[in-house]
């Protein structure tokens, strides 16, 4: 007799993941390029309690919110796509909200209305972009994996090129800051532009997260879903238009950070299985993990030299993919 | 016998092609209906409109006296429950949690009720997949897949369930244990409707049998009238003969 009930299977895989979460919430910001004391913190004494403070802990929140919100639209593109190799950055979404974010940078648009302008220049790439690889990639109405991948490439260069163009046009002080993040990395930032990322990404990463029982069905087939009473068009679109928000939001503030999207997910689907009830709560608690990990890898390996944390992404995450598609291919001729 | 299902005048055209010409029938409960025909003759299309997949049919096709547009998505999947030729399942989902998402359109929130449990253990117990529960159903051989997928639709404790070609990946025995269920399940009171290409097993459990020709129905039928051997021979093109078992079983002998 197995388990019965899914409810408690959530909360104890909910559990585990957030006791990790919250294990490295706790030691990355101990670790860095200085060395801190512990006990000079605890006193409150002046250089070690200030880096903790306000360089150190506003990093590690930053790359767990990142991290926890690339996972969650990885899962959920996967799921809507019936693709594991889906996800933001493979898709192109992520280029699509640097260079929205880009044009914003380079053109010195600043504020619109309450957000930064930068921020709602990245969600319109990326919901942008989204619209069109489903476009074109869309034949009838069956996505394949072949065609979406190329699609996500193309987009992805072309985005490259308009970024390089827009690039060539900008000052100094604009292109050192482009380029810096482009690279992908999470940088110590104030308490307020954190607490603005959580209220814009929460809305729509809840919106995602109290549907995965319908994401269930979609990742078995839309007809499948219809026929079991689901709205299945009102569904995608609701899902594509929150990702897009939540990506958008976190690349204006991070750049692209790639294969988070991808490891996290599917690690997790081979330990714990496809039900998205388990498998998005913990992607965010994990994924946010990862990151947070990985960021602590990037600032200590070469320290003082601050990698930016999505060259260690891309670094473990290539050979990933790699792996992943040489496998999926096998399988495909089972 | 009240019908459940009213089609009057029913088409279809794909793309300026009229793939389903003026189909008219009704379906009461407690039928095991077989639908046959060439390929290309618009069986599965007929299927796709019952079970509301295909909205764009011409003509009226009713449920319970309301036409399929305007059911509630919900509603619908209560009422019917449609099981695919094949499917493709990219994900590692068990056996069980397959089964349960025919639950789906009884629930509100995210977790089932002691009662979708009780449904599905039931469709499990029926379909006869208990035994593999736990298993990946991406690792299920074709029968046993197939066998999930109809344990999803009957958890879904339709009235009426509709089949595509349900034996197609099946060996003999599992074959005629799944008509064995359907039979039963429409002893039951279930409206069964099944597309097969298979003759005799159609023949020999079927109370009614539908052959479709180019979008155009042949005939409406119990078995020994609508499968004789002129018309299989005027529909498919091949000679048939059709004998009686021993056992007074229709029997037909094609090619």
């Amino acid at each position: 007799m197995g388990e019965r009930n899914a409810s408690g299977r959530v909360r104890r895989a909910v559990l585990w993941s957030g006791g990790i979460c919250v294990l490295v919430l706790l030691l990355s910001p101990l670790a860095g390029a200085s060395r801190l004391d512990l006990a000079k913190v605890l006193a409150g004494e002046a250089p070690d309690r200030d880096i903790l403070l306000y360089l150190r802990l506003p990093r590690t929140l930053l790359a767990m919110l990142a991290g926890g919100c690339l996972c969650l639209a990885g899962s959920l593109f996967q799921a809507l796509l019936r693709d594991a190799l889906a996800t933001p950055y493979t898709l192109g979404i992520s280029s699509g909200a640097a260079l929205g974010a880009v044009a914003a940078i380079c053109f010195g648009w600043r504020q619109a209305g309450p957000l930064p302008a930068v921020w709602l220049a990245a969600i319109a790439g990326a919901a942008v972009v989204l619209w069109l690889v489903l476009l074109i990639s869309s034949e009838g109405h069956r996505l394949s994996s072949f065609t979406l991948l190329l699609t996500g490439v193309t987009i992805n260069s072309i985005c490259l090129a308009l970024i390089l163009f827009l690039h060539s046009f900008a000052g100094f002080a604009q292109s050192f800051a482009i380029s810096r993040w482009l690279m992908g990395g999470v940088d110590s930032i104030d308490y307020a532009s954190l607490a603005m990322l959580a209220a814009v990404v929460t809305p729509p990463a809840a919106l995602i997260l109290f549907r995965s029982r319908e994401w269930n069905l979609l990742a078995m087939g839309e007809e499948w879903a219809t026929a079991r009473g689901l709205s299945t068009d009102q569904l995608m679109r609701m899902g594509y238009v929150a990702a897009s928000i939540v990506i958008g939001a976190v690349t204006a503030l991070t750049g692209p950070i790639g294969f988070v999207g991808l490891i996290v997910p599917h690690v997790l689907r081979s330990r714990l299985g496809s039900d998205h009830r388990i498998l998005m709560p913990c992607s965010i608690l994990l994924g946010a993990a990862f990151l947070a990990v990985c960021d602590t890898i990037a600032r200590t390996l070469l320290a003082p030299v601050d990698v930016p944390v999505g060259v260690v992404t891309a670094l473990f995450g290539g050979p990933f993919f790699i792996w992943l598609l040489r496998s999926k291919r096998r399988s495909l001729w089972l | 016998m009240s019908a459940l299902y009213q089609l009057r005048g029913v088409g279809m055209r794909y793309e300026g092609r009229e793939v389903l010409r003026n189909i008219s029938l009704e379906f009461g409960a407690s039928q095991l209906v077989g639908i046959v025909g060439p390929n290309g003759a618009g069986k599965s299309t007929l299927l796709g409109i019952m079970a509301n997949l295909r909205r764009r049919y011409l003509g009226e096709c009713r449920l319970q006296g309301v036409e399929l547009r305007s059911w509630q998505r919900k509603g619908f999947a209560r009422m019917v429950s449609f099981v695919p030729q094949s499917l493709r399942v990219d994900f590692p989902f068990t056996v069980e949690e397959v089964v349960l998402m025919g639950r789906t359109p009884y629930g509100n929130g995210m977790f089932e009720s002691a009662e979708d449990w009780k449904a599905v253990e039931r469709a499990m117990e029926l379909t006869g997949v208990t035994a593999f529960r736990h298993r990946d159903v991406r690792t299920l051989s074709g029968g046993e897949r197939q066998s999930v997928v109809l344990a999803s639709a009957l958890a879904q404790t339709p009235h009426v369930l509709l089949l595509d070609e349900p034996a197609t990946f099946l060996d003999l025995n599992h074959q005629v244990s799944l008509y064995r269920l359907l039979r039963k399940l429409c002893d039951e009171g279930l409206l069964v409707i099944t597309v097969s290409h298979d003759m005799n097993l159609t023949a020999a459990f079927c109370h009614r049998v539908i052959m479709l020709r180019a979008g155009e129905m042949v005939a409406d039928a119990p078995p020994a009238e609508a499968l004789c051997a002129e018309r299989i021979a005027a529909v498919f093109g091949v000679p048939a003969e059709v004998h009686r078992t021993r056992a007074g079983r229709h029997w037909i002998v094609y090619g």
